[in-house]
């Protein structure tokens, strides 16, 4: 296959939020292709979540979406019924909290084998063990013993892996992990990233990586899309979204975590709050209020997502800062 | 949870309640307190408050407002249509209906009202304590409320009819005891959750008696739920009363009471005078409706401040 | 399922029913007066019968021994003697149970079956008919067995003259006849409950996450509806109802009594009425003995259906 994997093109959803119908994502565009490791890097509200959803074909009732979403070349927007089906085999998503999102009455093995079972028709003791070689293949040994225990019977570090391997069952190409290391303890969110990693190279996975921690991102992720307020900020090689960002939202983000090489005699937070999707003002940039290289071109009009460098933008300034944005002046 | 209370903070959504500035203050803000509960039912749970407020002053002036005497046979007019001052007609002995529906609503209340203040007192100690102490205290405590669960309140209510008599008291005592495990249950969840809340261990850490956190600040935390508990209550209390006063183990005639009224116009369903039970049961099913409807309103206010 | 789960959950029913009779002999001690004069009635009695209530009650015996016997009489089936009767207690109990179970499961099953079948519908299909069921329950859930039963003697029996108003049947079809009203003045609150319950249920097990990943995994709608959302709202939903069908045993009296039905319930408002101690205590018995099993089979059936309870009862 040679062309992208996924083709996200001038997405907007909109939704109905305390009576309104507000913009929860706004114009947002990128690509991905077969294999390929990107990361989705966001505060709360950013829409990175929302994002997975559209992708998911996951959006709430009511929701109305603008611009389109490629899989493969095909439009997913007008998919239903056995084509749906099929879609959702080849895109599989895991989540952030696995105990709330696997049924805690059911066995472990019903909980993996489903898909098999009821789309593929794969017959049940066959399906099940495939479903052990794949918890192997995640680390959890004896398998079909693991099968017939329940959710509660274990970590959650533990659910999470199965999560992971029960979405791999059906042999999906892209999967879309929503912050699926965030609810976990940092030994156990290390195995899952290297799990994650492991199997990307086997199984020629392409993985959208969605988390707030841009070093996460980084560490799996080639590339890597910061979002702010419903909006792309920046698309950038992981490599040098650290030492050439091209956003001064991603400078502050990377300069906001504390470094434990260094002392600071004071934590670097960006001043005010993250804005919310359906807060974004329209007409000029999100993040001009909060941000310490403001002009008033960036309040004329909402910046368009501009190339640079191999990356994208939406910083209207973006060119004239370049080389400056690591050092972030002190508020 | 109150937006008046100085010490509260967002990160501890539950803290201690606030410190009141004098009796006078402490009134004042806690009737408002108590209005602005109301005001968030919405108009459905207003509108309930007020049929309530309307059954309470029947029961408190009833014997005032009544236009005829309630209990004056005169069998020559039974049955009677209603005609003239007689609103509602006559009942099966000639006696004015609405004058007997408005003084029976007394003991149509009153008789609830006793059963939850009863079994709330005694769920709250029961439910706090064992919350409080935890451990072997609690799994006793727990253990008794299980076991205690076996007698349906109808049941105790008729064997305390068969042992002391029939009458308002007996009846309203065998509830108290027969809600009692249900309402201690209830609260012993609400009650253990606030006792792991941090504020307490601060509270005990600054020497604060057991007695004076668990008065002044658990059951003033857990008071929204105590409110709506006692509400959902007092609908069964008052269905329940009402159907012992109908089996004629309550509530004596020729006592007016909503329940006695029904089951000795009864008669009258079959020899087409069915308006004196139609009455005594129409009073009863509204105010259990708005009771109730009531109730689970402040029931979900309750549950709110709880996320 | 857990074994030593069921094992705890029986003996917390030995206890209870230990507990409840304990609670049911002594009544005889709290009434006022005397013993005799409980036992009797307050009626006057001729030495020879008083002789032979002592003897058979062994009052001359410690408070303790007369309980010990008493529970073992009544376990082996030997309630004692209406004194307004003279006839056995169990003969008079055999004789009306099963008007009363009759009943209470004729009104189980309306409660199950539309309860569970009208929440369901409900929760599931948002919009008109879900308020319209919101409305009708709440008002139905506020009408007690007594109100329901004069409503419907009024308006079916008097004035449309389907069913009759008063009284048993003769055979089984008649008698499916007599103990329609009554089966359904006695559901009709719990109907309503259980069908808000139902509903509340199904659509918060419908907003879980763990729905969410099914869907996300393309499993077809009616399958999620099955095999996730129906099957974990079972849990709190079958609970619900076997709590209500157990407080059926009780509340059936009051129906009992409006309709004229000969069963236990009716009975023992009669014995309670004529001071017949020796039938309230052994109706009681029986009826608590059936509410804690019904209990007991709730408990059951709630850590059958859910694999997360080990120990203790019910969360409710």
């Amino acid at each position: 296959m040679n062309g992208p994997l996924l083709e996200v093109d001038g997405l907007t959803v909109l939704l109905d939020v305390e009576g309104a119908r507000r913009a929860v994502l706004r114009d947002i565009s990128f690509t991905m292709r077969p294999g390929e490791a990107v990361g989705l890097v966001g505060e709360s509200g950013s829409g990175k979540s929302m994002t997975a959803r559209a992708i998911g074909r996951l959006l709430p009732r009511g929701a109305e979406v603008h611009g389109a979403i490629r899989f493969g070349g095909s439009d997913i927007g007008g998919l239903s019924g056995a084509a749906l089906r099929r879609y959702r085999g080849q895109v599989a998503m895991i989540f952030q909290d696995p105990r709330a999102h696997i049924n805690p009455v059911r066995r472990i093995g019903d909980f993996m084998t489903e898909a098999l079972r009821t789309n593929l028709g794969v017959p049940a003791d066959q399906a099940r063990r495939r479903a052990a070689d794949m918890l192997a293949q995640v680390g959890i040994e004896d398998g079909m013993r693991r099968l017939r225990q329940y959710p509660h019977q274990m970590s959650g570090g533990m659910l999470q892996r199965i999560m992971i391997a029960a979405a791999l069952l059906t042999e999906p190409r892209l999967l879309l992990a929503d912050e699926p290391t965030t609810a976990l303890d940092v030994t156990t969110q290390a195995e899952v990233m290297a799990i994650l990693d492991g199997l990307r190279r086997d199984f020629g996975l392409a993985i959208l990586f969605i988390t707030h921690d841009l070093e996460l991102a980084a560490a799996i992720c080639d590339r890597t899309v910061v979002m702010y307020a419903g909006q792309i900020a920046e698309v950038r090689a992981s490599s040098l979204l650290h030492d050439d960002p091209l956003h001064p939202y991603t400078a502050a983000l990377a300069a906001a975590r504390p470094d434990i090489t260094q002392t600071a005699r004071r934590l670097r937070a960006i001043p005010g709050r993250p804005l919310s999707a359906f807060e974004a003002p329209a007409a000029e940039c999100a993040f001009a209020p909060r941000c310490p290289h403001a002009r008033d071109i960036c309040r004329e009009a909402l910046p368009a997502l501009a190339e640079l460098d191999g990356g994208l933008s939406r910083c209207a300034r973006a060119s004239e800062l370049r080389g400056q944005l690591q050092e972030v002046p002190r508020a | 949870m109150s937006a008046t209370a100085p010490l509260a903070d967002p990160a501890f959504p539950h803290g201690p309640a606030a410190p009141r500035g004098g009796p006078g203050a402490a009134r004042r803000g806690r009737v408002h307190e108590a209005l602005a509960l109301l005001r968030a039912t919405g108009p459905v749970g207003i509108a309930s408050a007020v049929i309530i407020a309307v059954a309470i002053l029947m029961a408190v002036f009833g014997t005032f407002i009544a236009p005829y005497d309630p209990n004056l046979p005169n069998l020559s007019l039974a049955w009677g249509a209603p005609s003239g001052g007689h609103l509602l007609g006559y009942d099966f002995q000639g006696r004015d209906v609405l004058s007997r529906l408005l003084v029976g609503a007394r003991t149509a209340l009153l008789g609830p009202l006793a059963v939850v203040a009863g079994s709330m007192a005694a769920g709250v100690l029961l439910a706090v304590t064992a919350a409080w102490r935890r451990g072997a205290s609690d799994a006793v405590i727990s253990s008794g409320l299980d076991i205690l669960f076996a007698f349906p309140g109808i049941l105790l209510a008729v064997l305390a009819a068969a042992v002391f008599g029939p009458g308002l008291a007996a009846a309203a005592i065998a509830l108290a005891v027969a809600y009692m495990p249900y309402v201690a249950r209830v609260l012993r969840g609400a009650a253990l959750k606030e006792r792991g809340q941090p504020y307490v261990a601060a509270l005990e850490v600054q020497g604060a008696s057991a007695t004076s956190i668990c008065l002044r600040h658990l059951i003033s935390n857990m008071m929204p739920l105590i409110v709506a508990q006692a509400t959902i209550l007092f609908g069964y209390a008052m269905v329940d009363l009402a159907a012992i006063s109908f089996l004629g183990l309550g509530v004596q005639p020729p006592e007016p009471n909503w329940g006695v009224m029904i089951s000795e116009n009864q008669v009258g369903l079959a020899q087409g005078y069915p308006l004196p039970a139609l009455v005594a049961c129409a009073c009863i099913v509204v105010v259990v409706i708005a009771v109730n409807v009531l109730g689970e309103r402040l029931f979900e206010q309750a549950q709110r401040a709880y996320r | 399922m857990n074994w030593r789960f069921f094992a705890r959950r029986l003996a917390m029913l030995a206890a209870s029913l230990l507990v409840a009779s304990f609670v049911i002999f002594a009544a005889l001690y709290l009434a006022p007066g005397n013993p005799i004069s409980a036992l009797s009635g307050g009626r006057s009695l001729p030495a020879s019968s008083m002789a032979v209530l002592e003897q058979r009650y062994h009052l001359n015996e410690s408070f303790l021994a007369q309980y010990w016997y008493w529970l073992d009489n009544a376990l082996h089936g030997n309630l004692g003697i209406s004194i307004t009767l003279r006839e056995n207690v169990s003969t008079l109990i055999a004789s009306r149970v099963w008007t009363t179970a009759g009943l209470v499961l004729y009104a189980s099953l309306i409660i199950a079956v539309l309860g569970i079948g009208i929440g369901i519908v409900a929760g599931l299909r948002p919009g008109a008919l879900d308020t319209g069921t919101l409305v009708t329950t709440a008002v139905s859930a506020a009408i007690p067995a007594f109100v329901a039963a004069i409503v419907l003697i009024l308006l079916f029996a008097v004035r449309l003259g389907w069913f009759p108003a008063l009284g048993n049947g003769t055979d089984l079809a008649s008698n499916i006849r007599h103990f329609t009203l009554p089966a359904i003045a006695l559901a009709i609150s719990s109907l309503a409950i259980v069908a808000r319950v139902t509903r509340a249920s199904i659509r918060e097990e419908g907003e879980r996450e763990h729905v969410q990943t099914a869907v996300s995994r393309g499993i077809p709608g009616r399958k999620v509806i099955q095999r996730h959302i129906l099957r974990n709202a079972a849990i709190p939903i079958t609970t619900v109802t076997g709590i209500t069908i157990a407080s059926l045993i009780a509340v059936a009296a009051v129906v009992e009594v409006a309709f004229g039905l000969n069963g236990l319930g009716a009975y023992l408002v009669q014995a309670a009425q004529s001071k017949d101690l020796a039938v309230v205590q052994g109706i009681s018995l029986l009826l608590v003995t059936a509410f804690v099993v019904v209990n007991l089979l709730v408990d059951v059936l709630y850590a059958v259906l859910d694999p997360r309870v080990t120990l203790g009862s019910r969360v409710q």
